[in-house]
């Protein structure tokens, strides 16, 4: 369908940017990359009053790097995240995650900021934020708020984001030399939202004890799902195949998946464990690894 | 907030001034107001690639792209692409190949496969599959345009070798 009748304000700074959105009233929506938005208008899924384009305003670009925190500003596009050599030193998880999102013509659009605040239940950046311990954040007329990822995302395209509000920047504490970053996702086809994905950020010591954990899946409930459970198993004690046998055990009790058009609750329980067994493999001891 | 917005951009090299509908997407645009007819739409809500664009010098997909927002920017679509003669080796390959079939989806599968020369020199089969997986062909099976962009991919390795 034909996207309906609506108004458009492009606005070059934040200033500019809280007078339009006082003027517009609460039916205007923020147009960044367009990637889920128009397609949104395309099914008249929703029908704005008048959109403002945000992607011209300097202080929402670039990403750097100060002291142990990695910025992301929040027009940072999906394909910034697949090519800038920060992310990839930084927040290898990211660099990873992009060639999962989409395809190519929409990664050159999409950006982080419209992904977060969608909150889209299968999307990989929320998981890698909320995996990450990220920090967003958020602006508006009356100033800054950070606010942490896993409070961030409150549930089915439901975050903290309040009216007259928009993310600014996203905060990644860089990875240390005991950081062991990955994501895995099973999918039908290359570029679709995953069946089911799984973003794990863990510490690990030389000797392979397990510092920390975090197990965040997505695609199997209502956003961002952090596996308490799972990532307790595996935290104060060496990574072997037994703890990662372990971690699956405790998938039983942290996720709940509801059935989607893919399948059931038990084809997503199956396809949590086998994810954790591929993200973890690989940080096992080498002769495990061959086991 | 305007439902009509003044917009200046460069299209396959000439400057273009139009007042424009906040309803068009790219892709109208370019085919009803300027007669370009080569980029198609098929699904509209971006998920089949033959809107396939390049946009300030990334592909795109001008079914998702508002037109209003484009003050400023360089298009170029399968004709500039055409005219320049950047591509004429990926399209001879897509001929010699039968790579084309209905010819709907190869404009935007051009622009994607474009990509692949300037981003991805050394691509292999499997990456070659990878980007372009989000161009739909619903005639070639896609092996054929593999193929093409494959031989394109080894002719131009060879020529710079030379
Ligand atoms: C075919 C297809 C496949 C896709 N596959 C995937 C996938 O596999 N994984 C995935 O994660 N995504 C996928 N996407 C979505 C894509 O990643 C989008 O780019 C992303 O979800 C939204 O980012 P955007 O910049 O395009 O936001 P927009 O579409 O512009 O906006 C999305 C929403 O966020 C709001 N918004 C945008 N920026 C801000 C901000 N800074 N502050 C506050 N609110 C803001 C908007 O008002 C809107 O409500 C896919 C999209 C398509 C069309
Ligand atoms: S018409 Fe744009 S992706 Fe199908
Ligand atoms: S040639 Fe017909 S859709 Fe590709």
């Amino acid at each position: 369908m034909k996207w309906p009748a609506m108004g458009y304000a492009r606005v070059e700074s934040l200033d500019e940017l809280w007078q339009v959105l006082d003027a517009a009233g609460p039916e205007a929506q923020i147009l960044a990359g367009g990637q889920s938005l128009l397609a949104t208008l395309s099914f008249r899924l929703s029908e704005p009053s008048g959109l403002i384009d945000i992607t011209r305003i300097p202080a929402l670009r670039g990403v750097s790097v100060t002291g142990g925190t990695l910025r992301l500003g929040a027009l940072t596009r999906h394909a910034d995240l697949g090519r800038d050599p920060l992310v990839a030193a930084h927040a290898p998880i990211l660099a990873q995650a992009a060639p999962l999102i989409a395809h190519p013509a929409i990664r050159n659009r999409g950006t982080i900021g419209g992904s977060l605040a969608l909150a889209d239940p299968a999307a990989e950046l929320p998981a890698c934020m909320v995996a990450l311990d990220a920090t967003i954040v958020v602006a508006s007329r009356s100033g800054e708020r950070r606010v942490p990822a896993a409070d961030f995302f409150q549930g089915l395209f439901t975050t903290d984001l309040q009216p007259g509000e928009i993310i600014t920047a996203v905060d990644v504490p860089v990875a240390t030399p005991a950081s062991r970053q990955t994501i895995v996702e099973v999918t039908r086809r290359s570029g679709d939202y995953a069946m089911a994905g799984l973003a794990a950020v863990l510490a690990v010591t030389a000797d392979r004890t397990v510092d920390a954990a975090r197990l965040v899946f997505f695609g199997v409930g209502s956003g961002a799902e952090i596996a308490r459970g799972a990532s307790v198993a595996l935290t104060g004690t060496k990574l072997t195949q037994a703890t990662i046998a372990a971690a699956q055990g405790a998938l039983a009790g942290d996720l709940d998946p509801p059935g989607d058009l893919h399948g059931g609750p038990e084809l997503k329980r199956h396809l949590a464990r086998v994810l954790t067994a591929r993200a973890l493999g690989p940080f096992l001891a080498p002769a495990e690894q061959a086991a | 907030m305007n439902r009509r917005i003044d917009i200046t951009l460069t299209v396959n090299g000439e400057r273009v001034s139009r007042s424009v509908d906040t309803r068009l997407h790219l892709i109208d645009f370019l085919r009803m107001e300027l007669g370009l007819t080569g980029a198609h739409t098929g699904c509209e809500h971006g998920v089949c690639g033959a809107c396939t664009v390049r946009l300030d010098g990334d592909p795109v997909r001008g079914c998702l792209v508002m037109v209003a927002s484009l003050d400023g920017s360089v298009v170029e679509t399968i004709e500039g692409l055409s005219d320049t003669g950047e591509i004429r080796d990926l399209q001879e390959a897509f001929v010699a190949r039968n790579a084309a079939q209905c010819g709907y989806c190869t404009p935007g599968m051009l622009v994607t496969a474009a990509d692949i020369l300037v981003e991805s020199p050394e691509a292999t089969r499997e990456e070659i599959r990878e980007h372009i997986s989000g161009n739909y062909c619903r005639c070639t099976g896609y092996q054929a345009i593999v193929d093409a962009v494959e031989d394109v991919l080894k002719a131009r390795r060879t020529s710079e070798a030379a």
